[in-house]
């Protein structure tokens, strides 16, 4: 069996330094993910509004995102306005206003298709039952928006926590970068050491990623 | 003569839709009496849909008056249309439960929205479900239940905000003609039972002959025809009415064959 150069890991901190970037890339995406779900409702209930301005707003957003590559927003963000702005960001925070920025446009467009989707006849019996607006939306637009939107919001999380690993262009030490890191300092006495350790950080994305897909899935089949 | 309890005056209501305007109410007037069984009747595209939902104000008209009770609707405030609303209960031909939730909640549904504490609106959803001979179903999920009886869960829930109106859309359009008449005959018990004004939306004679007392013909957003279902059915004066008729004696002869 050839070497595959795991065993650095087992050497001094490296298993939990590589824990350590782990966290830095999940702690970044689970915080875009939780803004990007939140203003991405409001968002999505604002995009359906007739409102000709605000349409036209939300759709160059959109396009922004959807053409711009996430690491050129990165570099904008952490390089570009320290020198025209004077802002001084620190690079998590630049990851995690670009991660959300990316995020809430592509949640408010699933939220806008899962509430155009419900029909019309939904909001007029509801609306005869004598409820408010506010009351329409809590308890009978949103539970049943939410059931259609779940596996696509499943695919947007694991889509961003896995393209975090670009924000290591930006310095942030995640687990991509401290797997490169082990693996140079290494390189004479483990040159195999790229092998297994950039498997293990596939493993560890997997680790994050699986159980939300299996969680999806779930709540698929009991809301179904 | 029965005072008037809903009233409509010179109601009229135009979509714009893409290849030019449809008037779905041209200047409609009509007057129906508290408690009775009103129907309306005509084919579709008569306006009937738009008149029942300009009773309610789903649907917004674009001039006239539709007074209940003496109030006229158009003159409330949104705070208190939304309370008349509630007690105007409404029935759809595709009934809009809440597939997620099982009947029983279904029916409490409204009652939560109006503040009722648990323990009462679950008893209030338990005595309308054996009303409307659901006792049995309370814990069934919507797509368990067939046509008819998802009907009559939404009639229950409709029933715990105690409307004194009940406007019916098409009520049992969806529905087979047994089960059709099933439904009928609960609307009838209900009507017997809690005096309240029933309002039926229908492209069926059949309907307007099983249990309505008065009737009103439409016919491209006009009233042709308005008056006792026995006179109506006796001798029709409008072409709509006729027509009507007839189409209902080709029915029940497709029934037999």
């Amino acid at each position: 069996m050839p070497n595959l150069g795991i065993d650095v890991l087992f050497k001094g901190k490296n298993f939990l330094r590589l824990l350590g970037g782990l966290w830095a890339a999940v702690r970044i995406s689970l915080i875009s993910v939780a803004i990007s779900i939140a203003l991405g409702l409001v968002m999505g209930m604002l995009m359906t509004s007739q409102n000709k301005i605000l349409k036209a707003v939300f759709r160059v957003y959109l396009e922004v995102v959807r053409i711009m590559p996430q690491l050129v927003l990165l570099f904008i963000v952490y390089f570009g306005t320290t020198r025209v702005f004077g802002w001084d960001l620190s690079a998590e925070y630049a990851a995690i206003i670009v991660f959300s920025f990316w995020g809430v446009a592509e949640m408010g467009d699933l939220v806008r298709g899962a509430l155009i989707s419900i029909p019309k006849i939904q909001y007029e019996s509801a609306q005869a039952l004598g409820m408010t607006g506010l009351q329409i939306y809590l308890y009978v637009i949103l539970p049943q928006t939410i059931r259609r939107l779940i596996p696509l919001s499943i695919n947007l999380i694991t889509r961003m926590i896995k393209t975090t690993s670009l924000v290591m262009m930006i310095g942030i030490v995640e687990v991509l970068k401290v797997a490169q890191q082990i693996i140079e300092a290494n390189r004479r006495t483990s040159p195999n050491a790229a092998f297994g350790v950039f498997a293990v950080v596939f493993l560890l994305y997997f680790i994050v990623c699986w159980p939300i897909s299996r969680l999806a899935a779930y709540l698929e089949r009991r809301w179904s | 003569m029965e005072t008037a309890y809903i009233e409509v005056h010179n109601l009229s209501k135009t979509y714009s839709a893409k290849n030019g305007n449809v008037e779905a109410l041209k200047s409609v007037t009509l007057s129906i009496p508290k408690n009775e069984i009103f129907g309306v009747i005509g084919l579709s595209g008569a306006g009937k849909s738009t008149l029942v939902r300009c009773l309610n104000l789903l649907e917004k008209p674009d001039s006239g008056e539709v007074v209940i009770d003496g109030k006229n609707l158009l003159t409330l405030g949104k705070e208190q249309l939304r309370l008349r609303r509630q007690k105007i209960g409404m029935i759809f031909q595709h009934f809009n439960l809440l597939e997620q939730q099982n009947v029983l909640d279904n029916v409490c549904f409204p009652l939560e929205i109006r503040g009722i504490p648990i323990k009462q609106r679950k008893e209030k959803a338990l005595e309308l479900l054996q009303k409307v001979g659901l006792g049995d179903k309370a814990e069934a999920y919507p797509s368990q239940l067939s046509g008819g009886q998802k009907q009559r869960v939404a009639i229950a829930r409709v029933l715990a905000n105690e409307p004194d109106i009940l406007l019916c859309d098409e009520a049992t359009s969806a529905l087979d003609p047994e089960t059709t008449k099933t439904i009928l005959n609960l609307l009838k018990s209900i009507y017997d039972s809690m005096g309240i004004t029933i309002v039926i939306i229908t492209h069926e004679m059949r309907v307007i002959q099983e249990i309505c007392t008065q009737v009103a013909v439409l016919d491209g957003g006009t009233v042709q025809e308005c008056g006792s279902v026995t006179e109506i059915f006796k001798n029709p004066k409008s072409r709509a009415a006729r027509r009507l008729l007839l189409m209902r004696e080709t029915e029940e002869m497709s029934d037999v064959g």
